[in-house]
């Protein structure tokens, strides 16, 4: 074997190595790695307890409830399987609205209702003209629309 | 063997410092008409997006960073492994010259996906999948030219350094797929997938033109520090001397 090939060698041996160890490793935390979970998780219980984590999904449309006077909402998120009534005192991102995804960070209090301290907007890779989505709507079996 | 010619030929850094050289002019013109088509199709000619209104235009300038980040990491490790393997000190100099600019590519990108994080996400920072990752690269960086600097003997600093950066590039997989194997706050890929993109071609073309105006740019950049690098590195050898004066 030359000194050249013995290099080429050990250096695919050190890649190939790194690659496997870092996959196992990225299996073995999957959980961890892992932003938020979704509404079946949740109502299945596969969701840490006493702790805070992270629920995400689709704000059901014509669920957002606003307690008149004050910064207070609720709203039901959905991954169209189950859903989670979300309740959240602060300012909402720009983004969100109703049919948009979001993603809540809080606990499950004993009713089963989410307590968040933050609510944030998750945006999703499409991106078209005001217009376009305007004659979407009306189309609503047209692709692409909404998320 | 024919074939490999042009390969041995680029160990010869005469033959790099005037290729690079000839390069560089057009590298920079191309480099200025795409970018300059990118920005003003993207920033002037292209409809407000539905939902984010002007917001979504940082993507001419973020996703373009990120690929970059992400492109020029695969360069150095290419060229670090080809320095190891066939022990050319060209690659070393190519791997030393492209680290600088894929750190300033990583930070830009990480700098303009925060800016637009705070209105549309509600926050400027969050330990998602994809912005640790891209994080990490930044880290990577730094650390690969941390390495470097802390060797006085440059073939010593050529070979850990290259090590490093060939470990390292494990984690471009890792920041590419990471919003299609975990759960993500940050969007899936709308350009850089099998399927067609999630865009209007008004949106897209500049966009396109951005992506490689910016590897142009990139491009452009690795000539001129390569450039330096070699006369650095070659600074007592006898074929400098016509060039850069009787120093």
């Amino acid at each position: 074997m030359t000194p050249r090939r013995k290099r080429l060698l050990l250096v695919g041996g050190i890649l190939v190595g790194v690659a496997t160890a870092t996959t196992v490793a990225t299996f073995a935390f999957r959980e961890n790695l892992s932003y938020f979970y979704n509404p079946t998780q949740v109502t299945d219980g596969a969701v840490p307890r006493g702790r805070s984590f992270r629920v995400g999904g689709l704000v059901t449309k014509g669920s957002l409830h606003r307690e008149p006077g004050k910064l207070e909402v609720r709203f039901v998120v959905t991954d169209l399987n189950r859903d989670v009534t979300v309740q959240y005192a602060g300012v909402l991102p720009d983004l969100f609205r109703e049919g948009q995804g979001i993603i809540a960070h809080g606990k499950l209090d004993p009713s089963g209702v989410f307590v968040a301290d933050e609510v944030l907007a998750k945006h999703d890779e499409k991106y078209m003209p005001p217009e376009v989505a305007q004659s979407l709507k009306h189309k609503p079996n047209a692709e692409g629309g909404g998320t | 063997m024919a074939t490999w010619t042009w390969f041995h030929r680029l160990a010869s850094p005469p033959h790099v410092y005037r290729i690079s050289g000839a390069f560089l002019p057009w590298l920079a013109l191309f480099t200025a008409l795409f970018i300059g088509y990118g920005f003003y199709g993207g920033l002037v000619l292209a409809p407000p997006d539905y939902q984010q209104k002007d917001a979504f235009r940082i993507i001419y300038v973020h996703a373009p960073s990120a690929w970059l980040s992400m492109l020029a990491y695969v360069t150095v490790a290419v060229a670090a492994a080809v320095g190891l393997i066939w022990r050319m000190k060209v690659a070393h100099a190519v791997a030393a010259s492209a680290a600088p600019i894929g750190a300033s590519f990583t930070f830009l990108a990480l700098l303009t996906g925060s800016l637009w994080g705070k209105p549309m996400w509600g926050t400027w920072w969050t330990w998602d999948a994809r912005l640790t990752s891209e994080l990490i690269l930044l880290f990577l960086y730094l650390g690969y030219l941390a390495l470097r600097g802390a060797f006085d003997d440059r073939a010593r600093a050529d070979q850990a350094s290259a090590v490093l950066a060939i470990v390292g590039v494990v984690n471009i997989p890792i920041i590419h797929f990471s919003v299609v194997w975990w759960n993500s706050l940050h969007q899936g890929s709308t350009v850089m997938k099998l399927a067609r993109p999630s865009m209007p071609g008004s949106m897209l073309w500049p966009l396109l033109s951005s992506l490689l105006g910016f590897t142009l740019l990139f491009a452009a950049l690795l000539c001129v520090r390569l450039r330096a690098e070699i006369i650095d590195r070659e600074r007592t050898a006898s074929w400098l001397r016509p060039i850069v004066g009787a120093a």
